[in-house]
C-alpha cells in the first residue's frame, strides 16, 4: 500500500501526480474463499478488513454489485454520536466512536472525523426528562454527555432560535462533545483500500444471486459473475438485507422504507456543531464543502425507488426554519434518498442465522453510518468465532422470539 | 408523493393517507396455542418485497376507511387497489 | 455611474427609458431594465466577477442562464443577503447590491489566490491523503479546510419575507416557454384542456430571445410570433402562464413542483407586502418538457479566463440586451451554431479575429456567411493556450491532426477581449431523468437524449435534442396534442408554422482538445469546483472507476450548477480514461432541484407561529387572564400552573397541590381523548382491546383501562363508561388520543369487520372541568345538576347524564388524585361559563385551579402512573405491578400472548416502585440513574457502571411534607425497604426503596 502523507503528496508533485497507484485492485472473483463478504458498503468492507486484521483471515472476497460504498454509505446524513440511551446500544456505538477517533490513522485515510459536538434539542417537558434519563446513562455507560440549559444552548450554538416566543421554544438540550460527522465516502474508500491491502478481495459489479446450501449449512454463492464458494457467506447489504436473506428462505423481521436528505448552496462556515431535534423533526450540520447536511424523518411505505415524498422535504425545511430562522433564504441544492431497514425496536440485527455459515448484520435504521467501524468489527469478531462478541449478543436474531427487545424508538410521546 | 385512487373517495394526494404495512397477515385465532417462534413470525416476519408488494392503507384525512393496494416497490407505481376483504389480484391481472 | 461603454445604442429588450442604478463591489454602476446583473456588468465592461473555488483563480461570466457556474454573486447585505447567485439570473433593480465572493479584499487582487501556487499539492482527494498526523492538530487543520470551503456568506439575521404555497391540479403542464413550448401549449389549449406553463425566464420565448430577425416563423420575426402565441395563451380561459417560474421538480405519479419569483426582481420598497416567491404543487394529467438545451463549454487549456463565454451567451448579451461582450473575439468551435455568434458580433461592430474549427472541413450556409463577412476561419485548428489574467487577452492556435488526438505545426497568437467557445449543446434532460425516464447517448451527435418514459410526460424540441426551429415547433404542437388527448380532451392538430432558418452542417465532438506540452495548463471540465482533466484521470488512476466515484472523489458537478455545463465532458473524460464508452459507465442521476430552491419557499407560511397549529381549549382564554404558564403537550397548550403575584413556580404548585386535598381544586381536562363508542359489539370490542374484562360493566358504572400493543407493551390507559345498552364513553391520554382512534379502527376494519360498533372522535365536542377535594362535591352541587350527587346514588367509579346550568352535561365520578373527584363535562361552547360557575359557586372554599404540573404531583402522591413518564414503550402491567387489571379469565387481548414469551414473562422485569431520600428536602432529578452500590459510582469506579433502573417521576410533595419519586427498577418489589443509590455527578444520593403509593394508602378521602 502506497502510504500518503504530506511528505508523499509533495514527492508526488514532482511526478504532476502520474505515479499513484489504485487504491484498491478489481480482482477477478476466485473459485473459493474462506469468507464471502455481501455488499461493499461500509460495513462490509470494515467487516473485511478486521477479519483480516484481527482474526487473520484474508482469503476474503467482498462483493458488491455496484460500486463501492454506493448505498447508504454514500448517502447519509453522516452524524456519528453514541448517546443511546439503552446500555446495549450504547455499548456497542461507544465502541464505534472509539473506533471511529483512531479511524484515520488506523486506515492511513483521512475520514475527516470532526467531534464538533451532537446537540439534542428539548422543546417540552417531555423532551427534558427524556434527555437527562439518557444523559444520566451516558455517563455511568462512559459515553460523554451533558445537559445544556438555555442559556448555554445559546452560548454554544447561538444561531439557534431561543427565544420564548416561537411555536416550540427551546427549554434545554443534551450534547455529546465527542460526536460530530465524518466524510462518508472516505470510510469507504479507506476501509476497501486498507483490506485490500491485507489481501481481501474487492469485488465491484458482482451481485449476488443465490445462496447454495446443502444439509442446513451454506456453500457458496451464485453471483452474476458465476459461483463462488464458501462455508461462511456473511450479509452487509443493508436495505436488500430481506431479499438476500429469502435467498436462504429466511424471513426477517426488517423492512425497507426510503430515507430522504439535502443539502444547502455551500456557504462559508457558520454551524459549527451537530444540531437535532426529535420533537421538531430538524437534523443539521455542515459539512466541510459548507453545505448544509440535513436529514428527513423515514417514509412510512416500503420503498426501494431511493425517493421519497416531498411533504416529508417540506416539513423538515420548516423545522430547519423553525430553529433556524437565518436559514430560510439559503437554498436546496440537491435532495435525495437512501433506503433504510428497520426492525421493529430500531435495533440492528448482528449475528448468527438458523442457517449454518450463514450471518447477518442489518436492520440499522438511522444508525447504520455512525456504527459502521463497531459493526465491522464485531461482526468480523462473529464470522470468524461463529459466536457473537459480547457487544452484539444482545443483537441476535432470536431477540424477537423471546421478546428481550432493545427498543430504541424513543419513549413514546408523553400522555396525560 | 403518490396519487392513491381510494377505493371509496377516488384519486387523492398520498399525503391524506397512512400506511398500514404488509397485508394479508392474520391475527392467529388461538394465540396461546403458538410457540414463540411463531407468534414472533405473525408479529414482526415481513416478506418486505423488492417488487410486488400487497399492502393496507388508511384513508386517514379523508374517509377513515382501510383498504388493500398492490404496489411495486421498486418502480413506487400502483397497480391495484381492493378491499379489506377481497383477494389480492393475482400479478399480472391488475391492469 | 460609469458609462455603459458596451452598450450598442439600439436592439434587444432592455428598456432604455428606464435607466437603473447598481453596485458591484461598492462601485456604481448603470444599467437598464430588463438586464440581468450580467448584462450590466458586460454592458459595462465589467467580466472579472470572482474567484473560483480551489485555486481562486479569477473568473468571469460563462453563461447567460441559471448553468452559470463561475458569476456567482452575494446580493444584499444583512438579513436579507442571499449567497452564491448567479450574476446571469439576477433580474437588475434599482439600488441593487452584488458582491464578489470567496475572495479577499476583492477579486482583482484576492489573497485566496495564494492557493494556487500550492496547487500541484492540493490535488483532487489530497485530504484524505494528509492532515493525519499529529491527531491534535486536525482540529486546526479542520478549521482551514472548513474556511476555504463554501462560496458566499449565509445570512444571519432572519428572513423578513414572506413565501406562499398553491395546490393546483392541470391536464398538461408545460416546463419551458421557449418555441416548443409554446407550441405545445397552444395545441393543448386548442382542446380546452387545463394547461400550466412555467417558464424560468420573466419573457416567454426561450432561445428566440436571443435569435435575430434574419430567421422568420410564418414570414414574421421570431419575437412577433412569442407575443402573439403568449397572447393567445394569456387570454384562454383555461391556460395559466407563469413566468419567472422553474419547475425544479419531477416527483412520483405526475406531481411537479414549481417555484415562482414574485419579489427577487423588484426593489424592497416595490416588493413590500407580498410574497417573495410562491411555491406550486401540481399534479398534472400529462407533462410536456420542452427545457431546452444548455450550451457545452470546450474543454481546453486554460479555458477558464474572465472574457471566454458560450458562444449562445454571446449571441444573448447582443442580441437580447444590446451588450457586446468584446471588441475583439476569437470564436472556438466544432459546429456551425457558434458562427451566429460571430455573425452577431460582427454586426455589432465588434471584431472577429478568427472562427477556430475543430472540424478539419468547414462547409455550408453559415460558415460561408462567415467568410462572406471577412471572418477568418481556421478549420482543423484548435486553441492550444489563452493569455491574460483578469482577462482574456490572447489565444494561441495551432493545427490539429487528423483525429485531434495532437497539435502540429507552428502556434499562431490572436489577439483578442473575448473567447466564444462552443461545444454542442445538451438538451436539458434533468426533468426528465427526475421522473425516473431512462436516456440514451446519441453517438452521434454525443448528446443524451430522452429514450423510454417511465411517467406522463414527453419531451419536445431541444429538450428532445430536435434543434432546427421548423422541427421544435412540429413537435411541441405535436406533443402538446398529444398530451391534451390523452388527459381526455378532443382536438385536432394545426399545421406548423412556415420556418425560415439556416440549416446547419454536422457537428465535431472533440471532448479534450489537445494542446502542446504546457507547464501549469489547465482544462477545466468543472469550473467551480476547479476540477481539471488531469484530476478526473488522476482519479480513475487511482482506482476510482466508476463515475460516482470519479465525481465524488474530485467533487466533479457538485458545486451549485449541478454540473448542467461540465458532467457529460466529465464523462467523456472518465470513459475514455476507463477505456469504455460513455454509454458504458452510465450516466449520474440527476436529482432535484433543477436549480436551487429557497428553504423558506419550501417551507412556505408554516413558520414562526404557524410553524404548527395550536390547540386549545375552550376554557384556554380564563387560563391566560388569570396568568396561567402553559405547557406544550403535543399541539395542546395546557395550564402548566397558576402562579400568584410573586410567586414562584415551585411555590404556586406547592399551594395548588394542598388546596386540591385540602378544600377543592379545578382542573380544565378538555384535552381528555374521548371515543364515543356505539353498537351491539361495544363491551367485546373492549374486551378485546383493553386487559381487563368489561362484559359485567353496568350502565352508568365506569372502569380503569389498560391498552397494550400487540408487543404486550403497554401504550395507552383511560377510564371507560357506559352510557346505555350499547353506548360506551371511552377516555383516552390528551397525546393518545387520534392514536388510539385509529388503533381502535384499524383492528375493526381490518380484523374483526364482524364486530357491530361504531366510533366517534368527541374529544372537542365536549369541555370537561375535573374537580377534586373534599369540597368538589359542593362546588358541583351548588351548581344544581339534576343528577344526585351523593355517595349512595353515585358512587365512585360511576357516570351519570343529566342537565347542568340549562345544557347537557355528563358527570364521572372518577378520580386521578385519590380525592373525592367529579369531572363535569359539558357541550364544549359552554366549557368557559361551567369553568366560571364553578369558580363562582367555589369561591367559599377557596377553589383553586391547578394546572398539568399539580396534577402531575398529586397522582404521583397516590402511584398513579403516567403514560410514556412511567412507561416507555417496554414496560408491561406486571412491570407497573398492575397484574390485577389483567385478566386471567379472558382467552386474549391483543398483546396478552406476547406477555408470555420467555424473554417477557421470564426475564428479569423492571417494577414500579417509589423512592425516598434521607434528607426530606432532597428532590430527585427526574431521569437520574439507580445503582445498587455508592462505589460504583464515577469517579471512584469506572464506567460502564450497572444500572439497575432510573427516577421516572420526582417532586416535592406538600402533602406529604417531603420529597417523593417513582421509579422502574429492576425486580424493584423484591427491593422494597433496601437501599439503592441515585448516582449523580460526583456524588451517590442514598434512597429507601419503598411500596409506590405515599399518600392515603387505604384509599379513604375517596368518598370526601
Amino acid at each position: 500500500m502506497q502510504k500518503y502523507s504530506i511528505f508523499s503528496l509533495a514527492r508526488h508533485t514532482l511526478t504532476g501526480h502520474a505515479d499513484w497507484t489504485e487504491a484498491w485492485r478489481s480482482p477477478e472473483p476466485k473459485a473459493t474463499y474462506d469468507v464471502v463478504i455481501v455488499g461493499g458498503g461500509g460495513h462490509g468492507l470494515a467487516t473485511a478488513y478486521y477479519l483480516a486484521k484481527e482474526h487473520g483471515i484474508n482469503n476474503v472476497a467482498v462483493l458488491e454489485k455496484s460500486w463501492l460504498g454506493g448505498g447508504n454509505t454514500g448517502r447519509n446524513t453522516t452524524i456519528v454520536r453514541s448517546n443511546y440511551l439503552w446500555d446495549e446500544s450504547a455499548h456497542l456505538y461507544e465502541h464505534a466512536l472509539k473506533l471511529w477517533e483512531g479511524l484515520s490513522r488506523e486506515l492511513n485515510f483521512n475520514v475527516m472525523l470532526s467531534q464538533r459536538g451532537v446537540l439534542n434539542l428539548a422543546h417540552n417537558q417531555h423532551d427534558l426528562r427524556e434527555i437527562s434519563r439518557r444523559v444520566h446513562a451516558n455517563r455511568l455507560n462512559g459515553v460523554d454527555s451533558e445537559v445544556l440549559s438555555t442559556d448555554q444552548v445559546k452560548a454554544f450554538c447561538p444561531l439557534i432560535d431561543c427565544s420564548p416566543g416561537v411555536r416550540y421554544p427551546v427549554l434545554g438540550a443534551s450534547l455529546q462533545r465527542r460526536g460530530g460527522v465524518a466524510r462518508h465516502d472516505a470510510v469507504a474508500w479507506g476501509y476497501a483500500r486498507a483490506a485490500d491491502a491485507l489481501g481481501v478481495d474487492i469485488i465491484e459489479n458482482c451481485a449476488v444471486t443465490g445462496i447454495r446450501r446443502s444439509g442446513g449449512a451454506v456453500e457458496g454463492v451464485e453471483t452474476t459473475r458465476g459461483f463462488i464458494k464458501a462455508p461462511k457467506v456473511a450479509l452487509a447489504v443493508s436495505a436488500h438485507t430481506s431479499h438476500l436473506a429469502a435467498m436462504a428462505d429466511l424471513r426477517l423481521p426488517i423492512e425497507s422504507h426510503p430515507l430522504q436528505a439535502i443539502v444547502s448552496e455551500p456557504v462559508k462556515p457558520i454551524l459549527h456543531t451537530v444540531v437535532m431535534s426529535n420533537s421538531v423533526h430538524a437534523y443539521v450540520s455542515q459539512s466541510d464543502k459548507g453545505e448544509l447536511v440535513i436529514g428527513a424523518g423515514i417514509d412510512g411505505t416500503v420503498s426501494y425507488a431511493q425517493r421519497g415524498g416531498f411533504p416529508i422535504i417540506e416539513d423538515i425545511l420548516k423545522a430547519i426554519v423553525h430553529v433556524f430562522p437565518m436559514f430560510s433564504r439559503l437554498r436546496m441544492l440537491r435532495q435525495w434518498a437512501g433506503t433504510v431497514d428497520i426492525c421493529p425496536d430500531a435495533s440492528p440485527i448482528v449475528g448468527l442465522t438458523p442457517v449454518g455459515g450463514l450471518y447477518v448484520n442489518g436492520g440499522w435504521g438511522t444508525g447504520g453510518f455512525k456504527s459502521t467501524p463497531g459493526s465491522g468489527h464485531v461482526y468480523a469478531h462473529t464470522i470468524a468465532r461463529n459466536e457473537p462478541h459480547p457487544l452484539n449478543a444482545p443483537f441476535s436474531l432470536e431477540r424477537f422470539s423471546t421478546g428481550a427487545l432493545v427498543d430504541e424508538h424513543g419513549a413514546a410521546a408523553v400522555s396525560h | 408523493m403518490y396519487l392513491i385512487p381510494c377505493p371509496w373517495c377516488g384519486e387523492r394526494d398520498q399525503s391524506e393517507f397512512r400506511s398500514g404495512g404488509e397485508a394479508h397477515i392474520a391475527r392467529p385465532l388461538e394465540p396461546e396455542h403458538l410457540n414463540d417462534g411463531a407468534w414472533a413470525d405473525y408479529l414482526f416476519m415481513r416478506t418486505n418485497p423488492m417488487g410486488l408488494y400487497r399492502e393496507r392503507w388508511v384513508h386517514a384525512h379523508g374517509c377513515r376507511r382501510w383498504f388493500n393496494m398492490l404496489r411495486d416497490t421498486v418502480s413506487d407505481r400502483i397497480l391495484a387497489v381492493y378491499h379489506m376483504d377481497e383477494a389480492p389480484p393475482e400479478p399480472g391481472d391488475e391492469s | 455611474m460609469s458609462d455603459q461603454t458596451h452598450r450598442l445604442a439600439a436592439g434587444g429588450g432592455v428598456d432604455r427609458t428606464r435607466p437603473l442604478a447598481f453596485t458591484f463591489n461598492g462601485r456604481a454602476y448603470g444599467g437598464f431594465g430588463g438586464d440581468t446583473l450580467a448584462s450590466a456588468l458586460l454592458a459595462n465592461g465589467v467580466h472579472l466577477v470572482g474567484r473560483s473555488f480551489k485555486y481562486h483563480r479569477p473568473r468571469g461570466i460563462l453563461s447567460a442562464g441559471p448553468e452559470e457556474t463561475n458569476a456567482l454573486v452575494q446580493l444584499g447585505r444583512g438579513g436579507a443577503t442571499d449567497p452564491n447567485h448567479p450574476a446571469t439570473t439576477v433580474e437588475l433593480w434599482d439600488g441593487l447590491e452584488a458582491r464578489s465572493q470567496n475572495c479577499w479584499p476583492g477579486p482583482r487582487f484576492d489573497l485566496g489566490s495564494l492557493a494556487e501556487s500550492a496547487s500541484p499539492l492540493i490535488t483532487a482527494g489530497f485530504y484524505y491523503k494528509t492532515f493525519m498526523w499529529p491527531a491534535r492538530l486536525w482540529p486546526l487543520y479542520e478549521r482551514i479546510i472548513r474556511h476555504a470551503g463554501g462560496l458566499g456568506r449565509s445570512p444571519t439575521e432572519p428572513d423578513p419575507d414572506t413565501y406562499e404555497h398553491v395546490n393546483a391540479h392541470c391536464d398538461v403542464l408545460v416546463a419551458g416557454g421557449g418555441p416548443a413550448g409554446l407550441a405545445a401549449a397552444r395545441a393543448a389549449a386548442g382542446t380546452g384542456a387545463r394547461v400550466i406553463v412555467a417558464e424560468q425566464d420573466p419573457a416567454f420565448g426561450g432561445a428566440l430571445l436571443n435569435e435575430t430577425e434574419e430567421t422568420t416563423i410564418a414570414g414574421a420575426p421570431p419575437l412577433e410570433w412569442v407575443e402573439r402565441t403568449a397572447g393567445e395563451l394569456a387570454a384562454a380561459e383555461e391556460v395559466r402562464l407563469l413566468p419567472r417560474t422553474t419547475v425544479f421538480a419531477y416527483y412520483d405519479h405526475n406531481y411537479l413542483a414549481l417555484v415562482e419569483r414574485l419579489g427577487d426582481h423588484l426593489s424592497p420598497a416595490e416588493g413590500t407586502g407580498r410574497p417573495r416567491q410562491r411555491l406550486w404543487k401540481v399534479r398534472a394529467k400529462q407533462v410536456v418538457l420542452a427545457t431546452g438545451a444548455i450550451e457545452r463549454p470546450l474543454v481546453f487549456a486554460d479555458n477558464d479566463r474572465p472574457g471566454i463565454m458560450l458562444a449562445g451567451a454571446a449571441r444573448a448579451y447582443l442580441n437580447r440586451y444590446g451588450v457586446k461582450p468584446g471588441n475583439r473575439a476569437v470564436v472556438f468551435t466544432g459546429n456551425d451554431d457558434a458562427y451566429r455568434a460571430a455573425l452577431d458580433m460582427v454586426a455589432a461592430g465588434a471584431t472577429v479575429e478568427a472562427i477556430v474549427d475543430l472540424r478539419p472541413e468547414v462547409s455550408g450556409a453559415l460558415p460561408h456567411r462567415a467568410l462572406d463577412a471577412g471572418i477568418p476561419v481556421l478549420a482543423g485548428h484548435a486553441i492550444v493556450a489563452t493569455h491574460g489574467r483578469h482577462r482574456i487577452q490572447g489565444v494561441s492556435v495551432m493545427a490539429l491532426n487528423d483525429d485531434a488526438t495532437g497539435v502540429t505545426g507552428a502556434a499562431r497568437d490572436l489577439a483578442c477581449d473575448v473567447v466564444l467557445m462552443s461545444g454542442g449543446w445538451n438538451p436539458a434532460v434533468h426533468l426528465f431523468s427526475q421522473s425516473r425516464g431512462r436516456l440514451r447517448f446519441d453517438d452521434e451527435r454525443a448528446i443524451f437524449v430522452p429514450d423510454t418514459s417511465a411517467q406522463a410526460e414527453r419531451s419536445a424540441g431541444a429538450a428532445n435534442g430536435t434543434f432546427s426551429l421548423a422541427q421544435c415547433l412540429a413537435e411541441g404542437a405535436r406533443a402538446g396534442l398529444a398530451a391534451a388527448q390523452e388527459a381526455g380532451l378532443d382536438g385536432t392538430a394545426e399545421p406548423a408554422p412556415e420556418v425560415d432558418e439556416t440549416q446547419e452542417s454536422p457537428a465535431r465532438t472533440v471532448w479534450v482538445v489537445p494542446t502542446r506540452k504546457t507547464r501549469g495548463a489547465r482544462m477545466f471540465v468543472d469550473f467551480q469546483g476547479d476540477v481539471t482533466v488531469k484530476d478526473l484521470r488522476g482519479a480513475v488512476r487511482e482506482g476510482y472507476r466508476s463515475v460516482e466515484h470519479v465525481k465524488r472523489y474530485t467533487t466533479a458537478g457538485m458545486g451549485l450548477d449541478q454540473g448542467k455545463t461540465g458532467n457529460v465532458a466529465a464523462l467523456a473524460v472518465v470513459a475514455e480514461a476507463v477505456g469504455a464508452s460513455i454509454p458504458e459507465i452510465g450516466t449520474t442521476t440527476f436529482r432535484p432541484p433543477y436549480t436551487p430552491v429557497t428553504f423558506g419557499a419550501i417551507a412556505g407560511r408554516d413558520a414562526g407561529d404557524l410553524f404548527d397549529p395550536v390547540r386549545k381549549t375552550p376554557i384556554h382564554r380564563w387560563h391566560a387572564d388569570h396568568g396561567a404558564e402553559f405547557e406544550d403537550v403535543g399541539q395542546w397548550q395546557r395550564p402548566w400552573y397558576y402562579p400568584r403575584k410573586g410567586e414562584s413556580m415551585h411555590d404556586a404548585v406547592q399551594r395548588e397541590c394542598l388546596a386540591a386535598r385540602r378544600s377543592v381544586g379545578i382542573l380544565d381536562y378538555s384535552t381528555l381523548g374521548k371515543i364515543d363508542i356505539q353498537g351491539r359489539d361495544g363491551a367485546e370490542l373492549l374486551n378485546r382491546v383493553y386487559t381487563n374484562a368489561w362484559s359485567k360493566l353496568a350502565i352508568g358504572r365506569a372502569r380503569y383501562g389498560l391498552m397494550l400493543g400487540e408487543d404486550g407493551m403497554v401504550m395507552d390507559d383511560g377510564v371507560t363508561s357506559r352510557l346505555g345498552e350499547t353506548h360506551y364513553l371511552m377516555t383516552t391520554t390528551t397525546g393518545n388520543a387520534a392514536t388510539v382512534l385509529g388503533w381502535l379502527e384499524e383492528w375493526l376494519q381490518t380484523e374483526w369487520p364482524d364486530l357491530k360498533v361504531h366510533l366517534t372522535s368527541v374529544s372537542e365536542q365536549w369541555a370537561t372541568v375535573s374537580l377534586c377535594g373534599p369540597n368538589s362535591r359542593r362546588v358541583v352541587a351548588a351548581l344544581n345538576p339534576d343528577i344526585a350527587l351523593d355517595g349512595e346514588a353515585f358512587p365512585h367509579m360511576s357516570v351519570r347524564e343529566g342537565r347542568i346550568l340549562g345544557v347537557a352535561t355528563r358527570i364521572a365520578r372518577v378520580s386521578f388524585t385519590g380525592e373525592l373527584g367529579f369531572e363535569v363535562s359539558v357541550p364544549a361552547n359552554h366549557g368557559l361559563a361551567l369553568w366560571e360557575a364553578c369558580m363562582e359557586a367555589g369561591k367559599d372554599y377557596d377553589i383553586t385551579p391547578y394546572g398539568t404540573e399539580a396534577m402531575h404531583v398529586l397522582r404521583a402522591e397516590k402511584g398513579f402512573i403516567i403514560v410514556g413518564q412511567e412507561t416507555d414503550g417496554s414496560i408491561t402491567p406486571g412491570d407497573l405491578g398492575m397484574d390485577w387489571i389483567v385478566s386471567k379469565r379472558k382467552a386474549d387481548f391483543i398483546g396478552k400472548r406476547s406477555l408470555a414469551r420467555s424473554g417477557v414473562a421470564g426475564g428479569e422485569r423492571k417494577h414500579l416502585v417509589g423512592l425516598l431520600t434521607d434528607n426530606a428536602n432532597e428532590v430527585l432529578v427526574e431521569g437520574a440513574q439507580l445503582v445498587e452500590d455508592a462505589q460504583s459510582c464515577p469517579p471512584v469506579s469506572r464506567p460502564p457502571v450497572t444500572m439497575v433502573g432510573h427516577v421516572t417521576s420526582s417532586y416535592m410533595s406538600p402533602n406529604m411534607g417531603r420529597s417523593i419519586a417513582l421509579a422502574m427498577v429492576k425486580n424493584g418489589r423484591d427491593r422494597i425497604g433496601a437501599r439503592l443509590f441515585v448516582a449523580m455527578e460526583g456524588k451517590a444520593i442514598p434512597v429507601s426503596v419503598v411500596r409506590p403509593v405515599f399518600f392515603d394508602p387505604e384509599g379513604g378521602r375517596l368518598d370526601g
